[in-house]
């Protein structure tokens, strides 16, 4: 399809830099598969999240200022001078939150329909750089208002970097710009929490134009195949995508405005104090599952190796999994597998908010190593051995099939 | 559409149950439970407590603990009019200045300032109290795994110390505090202020009315943040309703 625009500014404009016509095919025509379940409003969700924090941020950090001896206070000052000031910064608060919570919604999406497979691989992986810079950026962001929450996990996860052998040392320092965490740290995370969500916006772009080139993946995992199989973007996703974000909105909004200190931490409201340790230092809770597995390990340096390789292994994922076939619908063992997997998530999440003593200990370690056994070992087997269910000849026939059964879901 | 509800809500409890046994790390006492009247979706301060706690607090908790966050001015919102703010503001004296030969004066305090700290540093403040240093209260409130609660139990919780409980010199037996340990003895004791609206001043009345107050302080924009809560949640199910009908129209030429 291509772009022919009538009016003749647009017109004009297009002959000379081709950005609407872009826009159109990206946003209007882009023919998407169509049997995409609400499983897959949450990239849309993901971006609109990264709009909310970055137009809150904008104006938190109007009121902000990154200093020790006048962060906390800055931050108070937001909650109680500013105008919507409260507002503001519950809603960049718990925007964070929610930003996770759609990303990882997204990601589990992503490893039950076998959306990373080609020939979507560098789809995965900008997904995974969008993870990680998102990872870096909440952590700074959550320093900022200079609790002890912020200090101490500062001061923990800028630690790790100390297990790295002979440099370790000389690197955190020089991540502290001085001998602690301290004035320095404070306004290098600050400058750095600003720059990064337009990083992410960058690889967003990135990662939405490799999905335009590759097409959308959908619940069979099989390709359009011809017109039959796919409707344009627009009206038919974006207004499911509405709706979406309509129900989001309505979830998003009881944190904000009825549990907006829920999913915080209490001692943050303390101001930093570098000589009085929390009794748990915890991190937010996305980053719980990644806390278990570096908690796990005895060894620091193993701890801070093996944390970072649980998202590395999700890059070789695409090789990994050796199955030709996507969708877990058509996987019965990998589905299983699934779902264990999901669970082993969320029991790691648990454990990292509990203190380091029995029996999360072990719980944590186990966990951890059925993390790694799934995507290392269970994953390259099931793919070879696994007998997977009959594929539908086109993306129409299994909408067709669909039909009929979820009538009798409807009765029964 | 069904089916994902379904599993959305069931991922939602599951990470409600996982956060909250993440986060219950309180030391296992069992706080005393009040039904304060600012909870809940529609809850509102109670002004009279709160009038009565701000009492507690100037008589009793300031000659140790600071409100540094709180402005004279915001104490408008608990139904003070403009001539009491100025009033009590007036009570506090603050240093001015330089004037125009260049000296520091005491003035009296105006309703925008906030409430001074009763010590000058910490190290005044450790050395008065025997080492301890008493907190800010400003935020208090949700600073404290259990909030009010918390805050409520403490301040009733002190009690004789069981047999056997090895107290530190100085010391004071609490139930609720961690460790039991508490460097601050029992701030309050009965009749300990008399209310100007006539309430009896039990312990029990006055550690309520300083939570109500403190709660205030941390949290002053909970009324507005609950109301306009409300109106756009209202907003978004009408929207969302009206998105829901504009797509299974737009759908429906597909089926």
């Amino acid at each position: 399809m291509s772009f022919e625009p009538k009016n003749p500014v647009v017109k004009w404009v297009d002959s000379r830099l081709p950005i609407i016509g872009m826009l159109h095919h990206a946003l209007n025509d882009y023919p998407t598969p169509k049997n995409l379940s609400y499983w897959w409003t949450f990239g849309s969700l993901a971006g609109v999240m990264l709009v909310v924090q970055i137009v809150t941020g904008i104006v938190l950090s109007m009121h902000y200022t990154a200093h020790v001896d006048m962060a906390f206070d800055s931050v108070e000052h937001i909650m109680r001078d500013v105008n919507y000031g409260w507002l503001m910064r519950y809603m960049h608060a718990n925007g964070a939150s929610m930003f996770f919570v759609v990303v990882y919604l997204h990601i589990f999406r992503g490893l039950y329909y076998g959306s990373y497979k080609a020939p979507r691989e560098l789809l995965w992986w900008l997904g995974l750089v969008i993870f990680l810079l998102m990872m870096a950026t909440a952590f700074m962001g959550y320093v900022l208002p200079w609790g002890q929450m912020s200090f101490w996990g500062a001061t923990v996860i800028t630690n790790l970097f100390g297990a790295i052998p002979i440099v370790g040392e000389s690197i955190v320092t020089w991540l502290w710009g001085g001998f602690s965490v301290d004035n320095p740290t404070l306004n290098r995370f600050f400058s750095l929490h600003y720059l990064l969500p337009f990083v992410i916006v960058g690889v967003v772009i990135l990662h939405i134009w490799a999905l335009h080139t590759v097409g959308s993946n959908n619940p069979t995992g099989i390709e359009i195949k011809d017109k039959q199989d796919s409707i344009p973007f627009h009206p038919y996703y974006t207004v499911k995508d509405l709706f979406g974000l309509g129900v989001f909105l309505i979830i998003f909004c009881a944190f904000l405005f009825y549990a907006p200190n829920y999913l915080g931490h209490p001692d943050n409201y303390i101001p930093a104090n570098p000589l009085v340790t929390p009794a748990h230092i915890v991190p937010e809770w996305y980053f719980l599952p990644f806390y278990a597995i570096l908690r796990a390990v005895p060894d620091k340096l193993g701890g801070v190796m093996l944390m970072f390789g649980a998202i590395a292994v999700l890059f070789a994922l695409p090789w990994l999994d050796k199955s030709r076939v996507r969708s877990a619908r058509y996987r019965p063992i990998y589905k299983q597998l699934f779902w264990i997997f999901l669970l082993d998530c969320i029991v790691l999440t648990y454990v990292g908010g509990k203190p380091a003593e029995e029996p999360f200990i072990l719980i944590g370690r186990i966990a951890t190593v059925y993390y790694f056994v799934h995507i290392l070992i269970l994953l390259p087997l099931v793919g070879l051995y696994e007998k997977h269910k009959p594929l539908p000849s086109s993306i129409s026939e299994a909408v067709l099939d669909e039909k009929p059964s979820a009538k009798e879901a409807g009765n029964a | 559409m069904l089916k994902l509800i379904k599993s959305l809500s069931a991922a939602v409890l599951l990470s409600v149950v996982t956060l909250s046994g993440a986060q219950a790390s309180g030391g296992g006492v069992d706080l005393k439970s009040v039904n304060w009247q600012h909870t809940g979706l529609f809850g509102t301060y109670d002004r009279a407590a709160a009038q009565r706690g701000l009492q507690v607090y100037q008589e009793v908790c300031a000659g140790c603990h600071g409100l540094n966050q709180v402005a004279f001015r915001t104490l408008q919102d608990l139904g003070f009019t403009e001539d009491e703010v100025k009033a009590i503001a007036k009570e506090y004296e603050f240093e001015g200045g330089p004037n125009d030969d260049g000296d520091m004066f005491d003035r009296a305090g105006k309703p925008f300032d906030k409430f001074p700290n009763p010590f000058a540093n910490e190290k005044a403040a450790r050395a008065s109290n025997g080492g301890a240093f008493p907190p800010d209260l400003s935020l208090i409130v949700k600073a404290r795994v259990g909030f009010e609660d918390y805050l409520y139990s403490l301040m009733t919780g002190y009690a004789d110390t069981p047999e056997g409980f090895e107290l530190t010199e100085g010391m004071s037996y609490n139930a609720y505090f961690p460790g039991h340990q508490i460097a601050m003895p029992a701030p309050i004791s009965e009749e300990g202020v008399e209310y100007s609206d006539g309430t009896k001043a039990t312990v029990d009345q006055m550690a309520k009315d300083v939570t109500v107050f403190l709660a205030w302080a941390a949290e002053p924009k909970l009324e507005q943040r609950k109301h306009m809560g409300l109106r756009v949640i209202l907003f978004l199910l009408v929207m969302t309703g009206l998105f829901f009908a504009v797509k299974k129209k737009i759908w429906s030429d597909l089926h």
